[in-house]
């Protein structure tokens, strides 16, 4: 079952003050104390019955992939459930014995559910619609009427795909009620590869972050690789060999996507991995002008091309700190096999980040530009990566995968709470969304071999 | 037209409204269970016979050797559509290509609940006259492209891990190279040739770009050092996204750790 993923605010904070204590990184995400909550399956009518699996399921992966919830077994519920806010009956009124409880908001709130929050709700079909109405009941409250932490009515499509999106509107504003602002609605783009050995094809996709709706962003039948989001989510940039040496190419993500003109540099032999600066006017990647291969920065449409390295020691994959804009995390081969460095925007003041074993990749800022996450072979065989975050200033480290096959590239959901990653650990890679503690491990895709995911807006 | 269409909405609109009022007071029963299954299927029209539409083959006269594309379509209801001559069951609208030895009628046979029809179309096939002996040319190897002479006449130079250093296997092969290539690009005075620099899949995809391109680079230096014309070698690194084999083992990473050449483009 795929599981979508959320962000809160609140985490990155958490994640800041506590990273300080190394031994806590394990608790950086899920916290001290979270909501317990119950979510018992909505009943529908009529034509909506044949989407509440589908709805019910969205529902509960949403809540629980968020990170922000202990969600409660729902065999440990109450046999009646409510279908509205109304139905709760004041606890001596509520049931007679015999009957499984569940109309008192005390069954919910007592043992065995012992539950927070509960959410109650149906769907029903009105104009051929899919209209759900749903309560987020908060179960301190002694009176039901004033129990309503949230009540909503959402109206979508009558199929699947409006029953999912009436689930992710429905967790969204309860993760909104408690300080978090949901991901659904960002995206994460994606490199598919297909072909043969000998003429491979590699395009880029975009998709929701719980796998649906994916999107073929270009139709070259060639090798495009390395995308990278601009800010604010209207752009993509990305490696490709389609016109014979890798150069950069840029797609605007709108419906349809289109080229838009970025001017590479001639002669260059490697112009490869843009990313774009905090303010998303400026381009960073790697090029061979001068030799393979420096950091360089350009305007967005590749005009006004300096160089920031000129150690043409093999730097690679440059991110600009999100958070100041003002320094640069990058992997280089300059002290022998590839480590992660990190460096003023004008080049000054490099250091290298990574202790100098094995090999180390694909860094990653978290969006409060404190934390990196990274690609490291450290503990493993050469080539054999896992996902580890660092906090910058103080070089620590937590590793968050731990050798299930290969596990790479990964990038930072907007919220600072989730990652997604590629894995090959069923035997291809495949795009993959853990939260930020190494839970919640969640496998996208499925169809051909999918990498190199960034997440964006 | 309109005014019907515009009633319509009102009536709609109403209604919608209604509902919408309805629905914040009204609970909606549980739901009820699903509709009983329909007593009797509905009575089914009268079956017509299926029509062929098309079946065509073309070109309808062929030498030995070569082959036809046959088309068709059938339309109307079937529940078979076969083509004799070993082609058998089909959909009811395709093609094939085949190569008949000698001239053939394929029929193609439509079945449905109206009937059977069938439809023919015949390939004529004549006997290739023997060829012409080929002209003497003066070289033999003049026949052969610039990808031909590539593929046969240069070696991949290997290379160790990490590293773009071209050292004592890759040195007797990019020597050997540099004979053949300078010989074809000699009798190609056009032709520009490609230094493809490769890379095992350790590391990551990003830097091995990198050391793909440094591969290339330091391949093409030591050929252009033995003479070869440097104006006429170009270099692309395609990093590790095209490796020539997949296994996680050493064999297989020293096989894609490589200068790769290919005809320019």
């Amino acid at each position: 079952m795929k599981r979508i993923v959320w962000m809160t605010g609140a985490a990155a904070a958490t994640l800041a003050i506590l990273a300080a204590q190394q031994t806590d990184f394990n608790i950086i995400i899920k916290g001290g104390t979270i909501p317990t909550l119950a979510v018992p399956d909505f009943r529908g009518d009529g034509q909506s019955q044949s989407f509440m699996t589908v709805f019910n399921q969205t529902l509960w992966s949403d809540l629980d992939g968020s990170g922000n919830f202990k969600m409660l077994p729902k065999g440990s519920y109450p046999l009646n459930v409510p279908q509205q806010l109304s139905d709760f009956k004041p606890a001596q009124a509520a049931n007679r014995p015999g009957s499984g409880g569940g109309l008192a908001m005390s069954d919910w709130s007592s043992p065995p559910t012992q539950a927070n929050y509960v959410t109650v709700g149906y769907a029903a079909p009105q104009n051929n619609l899919f209209v759900v109405r749903g309560w987020l009941v908060d179960l301190s409250i002694p009176d039901p009427a004033n129990a309503g932490a949230l009540a909503k009515t959402y109206i979508e499509s009558m199929d699947e795909k409006g029953a999912r999106k009436a689930a992710h509107e429905f967790s969204c504003d309860i993760l909104q009620r408690f300080g978090a602002t949901c991901l659904f609605g960002s995206h994460i783009y994606f490199v598919r590869r297909s072909g043969t050995l000998k003429a491979p094809v590699a395009e880029i996709w975009s998709m929701d972050p719980d796998g649906k709706n994916q999107r073929q962003i270009t139709h070259y039948n060639a090798l495009s690789d390395f995308p990278a989001v601009s800010p604010d989510g209207s752009k993509v940039a990305f490696t490709s060999w389609v016109h014979g040496s890798p150069e950069i190419l840029v797609f605007s993500t709108g419906d349809p996507p289109r080229p838009i003109l970025f001017y590479n540099q001639r002669g260059a032999s490697v112009t490869a991995s843009p990313s774009f600066t905090p303010d998303g006017k400026q381009i960073v990647f790697q090029s061979s002008v001068g030799g393979c291969c420096g950091v360089y920065i350009a305007n967005a449409d590749g005009s006004g091309v300096h160089a920031i390295t000129t150690s043409r020691s093999n730097d690679a994959e440059p991110k600009v700190n999100p958070k100041t804009g003002a320094e640069v995390a990058f992997s280089s081969g300059r002290s022998g096999p590839e480590q992660l460095y990190r460096m003023n925007i004008d080049g000054t003041d490099v250091e290298r980040l990574t202790d100098g074993t094995g090999e180390a990749s694909n860094p990653s800022w978290h969006p409060d530009g404190q934390f990196l996450a990274y690609a490291w072979t450290r503990g493993y065989m050469a080539g054999a990566f896992n996902i580890f975050v660092m906090n910058v200033a103080r070089r620590d480290y937590i590793q968050l995968t731990h050798g299930e096959g290969k596990n790479e590239n990964p990038s930072w959901a907007p919220d600072g709470k989730h990652l997604v990653f590629m894995s090959d650990r069923t035997g291809r890679p495949q795009i993959w969304s853990m939260l930020a503690d190494g839970t919640q491990q969640q496998q996208l895709t499925s169809e051909g071999s999918n990498l190199h995911p960034v997440w964006g807006k | 037209m309109f005014s019907k269409r515009k009633i319509t909405f009102i009536c709609l609109a109403i209604s919608l409204a209604l509902i919408a009022e309805g629905c914040k007071k009204k609970v909606p029963a549980p739901p009820p269970p699903p509709p009983p299954a329909p007593a009797t299927a509905p009575a089914a029209a009268t079956p017509s016979a299926p029509v062929v539409a098309q079946f065509t083959a073309e070109p309808s006269t062929i030498q030995r050797g070569q082959s036809v594309t046959l088309r068709w379509e059938v339309s109307g209801e079937t529940s078979n559509v076969s083509i004799n001559n070993g082609i058998g069951t089909v959909r009811s609208t395709g093609s094939q290509q085949v190569t008949p030895t000698s001239s053939t009628t394929y029929t193609l046979t439509a079945t449905g609940p109206g009937g059977t029809i069938t439809s023919s179309a015949t390939v004529t096939v004549v006997t290739t006259p023997p060829p012409a002996p080929n002209p003497p040319s003066t070289t033999a190897a003049s026949h052969a492209t610039v990808e031909q002479r590539i593929s046969s006449e240069i070696q991949d130079a290997f290379f160790d891990y990490d590293k773009s250093e071209v050292n004592g296997g890759a040195r007797d092969a990019l020597t050997r190279d540099a004979a053949a290539l300078k010989a074809i690009l000699a009798e190609f005075p056009n032709a520009t040739i490609t230094v493809e620099g490769h890379c095992d899949e350790r590391g990551s995809a990003e830097y091995n770009i990198g050391l793909g391109d440094r591969r290339a680079s330091s391949a093409k230096d030591f050929l252009v050092s033995l003479g070869v014309p440097g104006d006429r070698l170009k270099t692309i690194s395609y990093g590790k996204e095209r490796p020539q084999c997949t296994e996680s083992s050493e064999s297989c990473w020293q096989k894609n750790r490589r200068a790769h050449f290919s005809p320019g483009q």
